[in-house]
Order: structure tokens, then sequence, then C-alpha cells
């Protein structure tokens, strides 16, 4: 079920005239005030830069905000800044979400500024829907049992074993042949320096 | 070897095998079997008294077969651990007629024909794989003959006929007259490079080994005269052209021809070859004394029971496939698991030691750590609606389900999931929520897109690793395409759930576009492979429906092809232009039906 009672913020990046320059940042702005939750609006020229972080920052305080939606890049660029700005205010990190209006729309549709917006638009629209839908997740920590299983005792599995041995693990090497040495103990010599493989 | 061996904080398991491996990252239960040896490992100091007595020859493997050990051997006199044992399916034993003679020898009483193999168990926090490789096997080749002469040997063979602790003891002879050959003939790829064989890959390490090959003859023995076939020489690596550079000088001779077949002249035991030169342009006839087949590097036989084990997955040459052919070289799909030499593709001595090390330091990070973070993105289960059809259990790439129909149960490991989303798609009674990626999330955005001018707009939906980084690509090269497509994010494709589809067409979207990763570069193993077969069977039911098939597109999108985005996203244009409104129309209105009828199957089944 969808949340109604949420508060989200909007926040869109112009990121120079990445973004503002293909797409009318203004009437973004203007038009995502009007979607239903969003409590909240605001651009910056670079939302990722510090004081663009600073701002998201103040209105999740200030505003009490719920859901954050950072119209911007792409989130395979930005995502995890945008997580640890939330998360610096308690926020879950999983509560905002990346509309990308510029990979994705404003330097594919150059010189299109009307049908650029409407896309960026329905983009942000989109996101903010899905954002009444969004509930926290957690990473979960588990415990790494400090040993080291190596299956093949040839060159490779010697090698590992040695390094992680000398770092102080245990180690449990299984070789299938009743000796070490894989294939290289059977070679007469090996390149390039011309020795005894054993 | 002897370093291993030594080393307080490794425990050696030889003979030993890995039966079991259950759990994740973190937390692995291994169970091995430690095979019995017949001969106190610790106690026995290799004195051989026992081998001298044994009256049982067998062929040596170690000495590729040139020669003989017995029953009661240790394989090779360097060996760790440096001890004998028994080879039980060829010792006489002492039933029912004793031999006992090597028992009878050992004055420190190390041998036992009663030991029995032990199972061991233990618990680790990561798995590397160093399996290893098989050498290819030229049996198969008729036309080189190596079942028929003997002096045709493999490269194998060859360095054992050259080893100081050889057969021979390092004096270089052929099979025939245990005379010193006076020439030497190299072929090179035999084994690789071969579409026939199916082994179309390059072996990496038999030109090198090649060349060293000769190097070491003419070091020993300048007189011999040596000839080498190929295809190319591939000697990349470092100070390996000096090598080549160095076997030419010695008077090797390098012939850009692979001979069709090696004909053997019966009285003199002399091999014949035709080749031709390409270089030259000419067909020449040579003989050689002996002729050395340079086989190539093949996926060992046994790396199903590995593959098994940690549910890894194999590249189409044969060999483990890695995590990202690019970014994560030496981690398995597997968290946790790593993979060191040939293993994972044929590799030479050095390239091996510097994944080996590469393994050990992505381990160490996890085990310096001491602690992992777990994929948050994860599905959930409601056991309540389960039906315990075991559909989830076939289609995860992790095997984080296990579902028994009989006993209706279903155990799920979160651990495992990496959160593809397959599952959620696959299961039929909405028991499987992809959280974060839920169905609602995902309706919701294909409502708000479609919400005004449906018929214009493109559904899109778009995995993360792959199309939609290639939509990114596409935007970081301003690669121009209409505005009219709309863009939906999910991990993989295989999270795309058939009612997105049709959800999108009952709410007037005159094209559906599903995208992901090349079948081989999925970054879920395989779950690809169950989108190709939901977007199949989607395009059955919309012709039964009367709707153009075509008007669902499945496209495979690499994250470099921005190019191919831009050009995909432009020819969907050109067919979105073709859908009438009439078309739209009878979609919306069958789909809506079809929804009402199942709507009111449903109704029935509960009141029942």
């Amino acid at each position: 079920m969808p949340q109604d009672d949420l508060k989200i913020g909007v926040f869109v990046c112009e990121c120079g005239t990445n973004i503002a320059g293909s797409v009318d940042v203004d009437k973004l702005i203007e038009e995502a005030k009007n979607v239903p939750n969003v409590v909240f609006t605001a651009k910056n020229r670079y939302m990722c830069s510090e004081p663009g972080q600073a701002e998201i920052k103040k209105a999740i305080e200030e505003q009490k905000l719920d859901r954050v939606i950072v119209a911007a890049c792409s989130p395979r660029m930005h995502e995890p800044t945008f997580r640890e700005c939330v998360s610096s205010m308690g926020m879950n990190p999983y509560l905002v979400d990346m509309a990308n209006i510029r990979e994705q729309c404003s330097w594919v549709h150059m010189n299109m500024r009307d049908t650029a917006t409407e896309k960026a638009m329905d983009i942000v629209k989109a996101y903010v829907a899905r954002a009444r839908y969004l509930v926290p997740q957690e990473e979960t920590e588990i415990p790494v049992e400090k040993a080291t299983l190596v299956i093949g005792g040839g060159i490779a599995g010697m090698q590992s074993a040695l390094d992680l041995a000398d770092a102080g693990y245990q180690v449990y090497l299984v070789e299938k042949e009743p000796a070490l040495g894989g294939i290289m103990a059977q070679l007469a010599k090996t390149y390039p320096t011309m020795d005894c493989a054993i | 070897m002897m370093d291993v061996g030594r080393h307080p904080n490794i425990k050696l398991l030889t003979y030993s095998t890995v039966e079991k491996i259950t759990g994740y990252v973190g937390n692995f239960q291994v169970q091995v079997k430690k095979k019995a040896k017949y001969v106190n490992e610790t106690e026995c100091t290799a004195c051989g008294d026992c081998t001298e007595v044994c009256p049982v020859f067998v062929p040596d493997e170690f000495q590729q077969g040139l020669s003989s050990r017995r029953a009661i051997y240790i394989p090779f006199p360097q060996a760790v651990p440096s001890s004998f044992l028994i080879d039980m399916e060829n010792c006489l034993g002492t039933n029912p007629i004793a031999c006992g003679k090597c028992a009878d020898k050992c004055d420190k009483k190390c041998i036992d024909y009663d030991a029995r193999d032990e199972i061991l168990e233990f618990k680790v926090g990561t798995v590397i794989v160093a399996t290893g490789m098989d050498v290819f096997d030229p049996t198969v080749l008729d036309e080189y003959g190596y079942t028929k002469y003997e002096n045709v040997i493999t490269s194998m063979e060859y360095e054992r006929l050259l080893s100081a602790g050889g057969p021979s003891d390092g004096h270089f002879i052929r099979p025939t007259d245990r005379k010193r050959p006076k020439t030497v003939g190299f072929i090179q790829c035999v084994g690789s490079r071969c579409e026939k064989l199916g082994k179309p890959y390059c072996s990496n390490i038999c030109c090198m080994n090649t060349i060293k090959d000769t190097l070491l003859l003419k070091d020993h023995y300048p007189d011999i005269e040596a000839k080498v076939f190929y295809i190319d020489i591939r000697a990349f690596g470092k100070g390996f052209e000096d090598l080549y550079k160095r076997s030419k000088e010695a008077g090797v001779q390098y012939i850009r021809g692979i001979p069709g077949e090696i004909i053997e002249d019966p009285s003199t035991h002399n091999l014949k070859v035709m080749v031709e030169d390409t270089t030259a342009n000419k067909m020449e006839e040579y003989e050689f004394d002996m002729m050395v087949l340079s086989v190539g590097v093949t996926p060992r036989f046994d790396m199903p029971e590995v593959q098994q084990l940690l549910t890894l997955s194999k590249t189409p040459d044969g060999f483990f496939m890695e995590a990202h052919p690019k970014l994560k070289p030496v981690d398995a799909p597997t968290t946790g698991v790593y993979f060191a030499g040939c293993a994972e593709a044929p590799k030479d001595v050095k390239d091996s030691v510097t994944q080996a090390s590469a393994a050990a330091a992505r381990a160490e990070t996890l085990l310096s750590a001491g602690k992992v973070k777990l994929e948050a993105i994860t599905s959930s289960v409601n056991t309540d609606l389960c039906r315990f059809c075991g559909m989830c259990s076939k289609v995860c790439p992790y095997n984080a389900f296990t579902v028994d129909p009989k006993k209706k149960t279903i155990r799920y490991v979160e651990a495992l999931c990496k959160g593809c989303g397959t599952c959620g798609a696959e299961c039929r009674f909405g028991a499987i929520t992809m959280n974060h990626f839920t169905d609602e999330q995902i309706i919701t955005q294909i409502d708000t897109h479609l919400a005004e001018k449906a018929q214009e707009k493109v559904i899109v939906f778009a995995c993360n690793w792959c199309s939609y980084a290639g939509a990114d690509t596409c935007g970081g090269a301003r690669l121009q395409y209409p505005p009219n497509q709309r863009l939906i994010r999910t991990m993989c494709s295989g999270r795309v759930h058939e009612k997105f589809v049709l959800h999108a067409f009952k709410k007037g979207a005159p094209m559906v576009v599903v995208s992901g990763c090349h079948y081989v570069d999925c970054h879920y193993i395989d779950a690809n492979r169950w989108t190709q077969k939901r977007v199949e069977k989607l395009w059955d039911k919309l012709e039964k429906w009367d709707i153009r098939p075509e008007r669902l597109l499945l496209e495979w999108i690499s994250a470099a092809e921005g190019k191919r985005f831009a050009k995909t996203m432009q020819d969907i244009e050109e067919l979105r232009k073709k859908v009438t409104k009439e078309e739209i129309e009878h979609t919306v209105k069958v789909l809506t039906e079809e929804e009402e009828k199942e709507k009111a199957k449903k109704e029935k089944q509960k009141k029942k």
C-alpha cells in the first residue's frame, strides 16, 4: 500500500548547464510542487557539491522529510554520495532515490527543451510515486570465520595458501594427489627463468 | 612446496577431496575426505626400503608412463609430504595370500593395511579454487599418429625426457631405439585454436613452452637440429620476445605452417611431414627422428564436482567464469570464492602466481575485516502464500531456496541472495517480494509514465548492470534519440515480471522493451536465461490475443554499447509510429477483460 502521509523532498540539480541547458529546471520545480506528497523542492547548480548536499541535509531537518528524490545524474554515478548524505541525517540510505535526468534525458535530447522538460517531469513524478512505496532496507553484517579453504595444491594453490598463512590466517590446503606440485612439478624447467620447477 | 609443508598455519591435506560445502560467505562448512595412504605419513622417513621389496610394477604417472613404479611408492623424490603410500588398487596386500613384504621390511612399522579413509570437517570464511588444468590428450588426432608411432611424443613427455629426474636420467633419447635423435620437430597448437576439436581458444603457454624446450635442447645438444611448425608465435610477456630471439639465434628454425599428418618410415621409425610454408608459399617435406606435439591446456575433467560444490559457472571454453572479466577477474560469482591459476583460464607459472596472490589478497580483505556486509536488496518469502511448487529454487542462480514439495517446506537463505529478483518474477503465487524493486514500486512507475499521452511512450525495462548502464554510456557520448522512451530500472532483466509488461500494454503503451545484459555477461550468472523464456512465452500469449508480438521487444545491450542503445531507441520509435490507435484500443480491451477473468477465477477459488 502507498504511504499517503509521507513528506517528500525533490532536489533538482542543474549540473552547470549539463541539465539546465536542455531542461527547464524552474518549470520542473514548479510542476514538482503539485505532485502529491511533495512538501519541499529546491534546485542547486551542483547537487553533489558540499553546498548542494548541505541543502538536502538542512531540508531533511527543517522540513522533517521522510523521502528524498534527487533529480540529477545516473544513480550509477552518485547514488552512494546521496545515500551517505541522507544517512548522516539519520535517514535510512534506501529512502533516497535518484531520478536520472542527465544521462537519460538532458544529454540525449538536446535542442528540444520542451519535450526534454516533459520527459524529465515524467521521470521525477515516477520516482516520487515510487518513493511512496519505499521502505527502509537494512544491510546486515555477518561475522567471517578467519580461515580459508584452498582447493588444489599446484603452484597457484600453494602461493595463495602461503600468502594467507603468512598473514596469520588458518589455511586448509586440499590436494587430490598424494603430493603437492600439480602439473608444475612435472616440468623439467620453466620459462622465463629457465630454472627447475621444483 | 617445502614451505607449504612446514608452515604452522597450513593444514595440508593431500590425497584428499572436498566432499561437501554448505553455508555462505564468511561461514562455509567444509567436509573433506582424506583417503588412506596405508603408510603413516608422519612416521615415514622415505628411506625407500619398502619399495625395493615390492613385487608389483605399474606405469609411473609422474613420468608420464615412460617408466614404472612399485605399488608402494613416493610420487617423486622431492614430494611433499615426504612419505610413501600404497596404491591399493595394485597392491597384493595381505589377503587372501599374504604378500606383506613391505610391512616386514619397514623398521619403523609405518605400514598399516587396514587404514581407513578419514572424514574431516571444519569451518572457513573464504574459499580459493585452484584446481588447475588438464593437458590435451592427442590420441583423438589420428593424423599425428600419437598412438601408432612411438617417436611421436607430447610436450609433457618431452619434459620428463629432458628432466634430470626423468626416466632416462636427463639423457635425451628417442623411444624406439633409446638413441639420441639428430633432428626434432615441434608442432604447435595441438588441441588449441581448433574449432573442429571444440578448442577454439589459445592455450596461452604452448608457444613459450616450446621456445623453452628448444633452448634446453640447444643448450644440452647444440648439434641437434630443431624445427618448430606454428600458426603464430605468441611471445607477448615480459622477456618472452628475448627468449624467442635467443632460440632463433641458437639455430632453431621456425616455419609458419602446420603439418597435415605425420607418416612413419617403418624401417627407420623416422617421421615424415608435408608442410605448406605460408611465408615462402611452397610445400616442403621434412624428416625427423622424433616429433613433439605441443599440446594445449584443457579444463580439468573433474571440474563439474567443484562447480557443483560452490555453484560456479563456466565460460564457453569450459574454464570457470569470473564475476566480471575485467573488473573482478579473481572473484567467483559466489561471494567469498576466488580463483587462482588455470582453473579460470590457461596460464603460465608467473601468471598463476600473480593471480594466486591476488586471490589471497581478495580473501584477506574479508578475513581481516572479520565481517561482511550482505546485499540489502534481497528477496523475502511469505510462507503463508507459498504453495511449495519449487519454481524459485529452480530459477535462483545462487541456490538460495530449498523446497520440498512433498513435505511442503521451503528454506530460504537470505545471505545467498544477490538480488536479481528472478524468483519474484517467476513465483505464481505472489509469495516472494523483491525488496526495493517490489511489484507495487514498478507498477506505480509504469502508471505514472503512462498517465498522460500513453500512446506516444515506450516503456523500457533496463537492467542496472548492462542496459541501464548502456543508456548512461549513450548519454555520456551525447548520442541523441527520440524522447519518447521511459526507462524503468531493475537490478536484473530477470526481475521483469510478465505482469509488468502486460500492465504497460493495458495502460496503453504502444511498445514495451525488455533489455538486459548479453547472454554470457549476466551479472547474476544466468538469470537472464529466464528473461528470455518469459518473453518468449509472452510473445505466444500476445499472439493468442491477437496483439502483435512485435510490440514487445527483447534487447541485449551491454554497458559499453551506448551506440547500440541509441540505435535501438531510434528503431523502436519507427516501430512505435506504426502502432495504430485501434491496435492500442484492442489491446487495452483484451487485457482488461483478461484481468477481469483472472480476478473472477481467483474469487471463485477463494470461495471454494
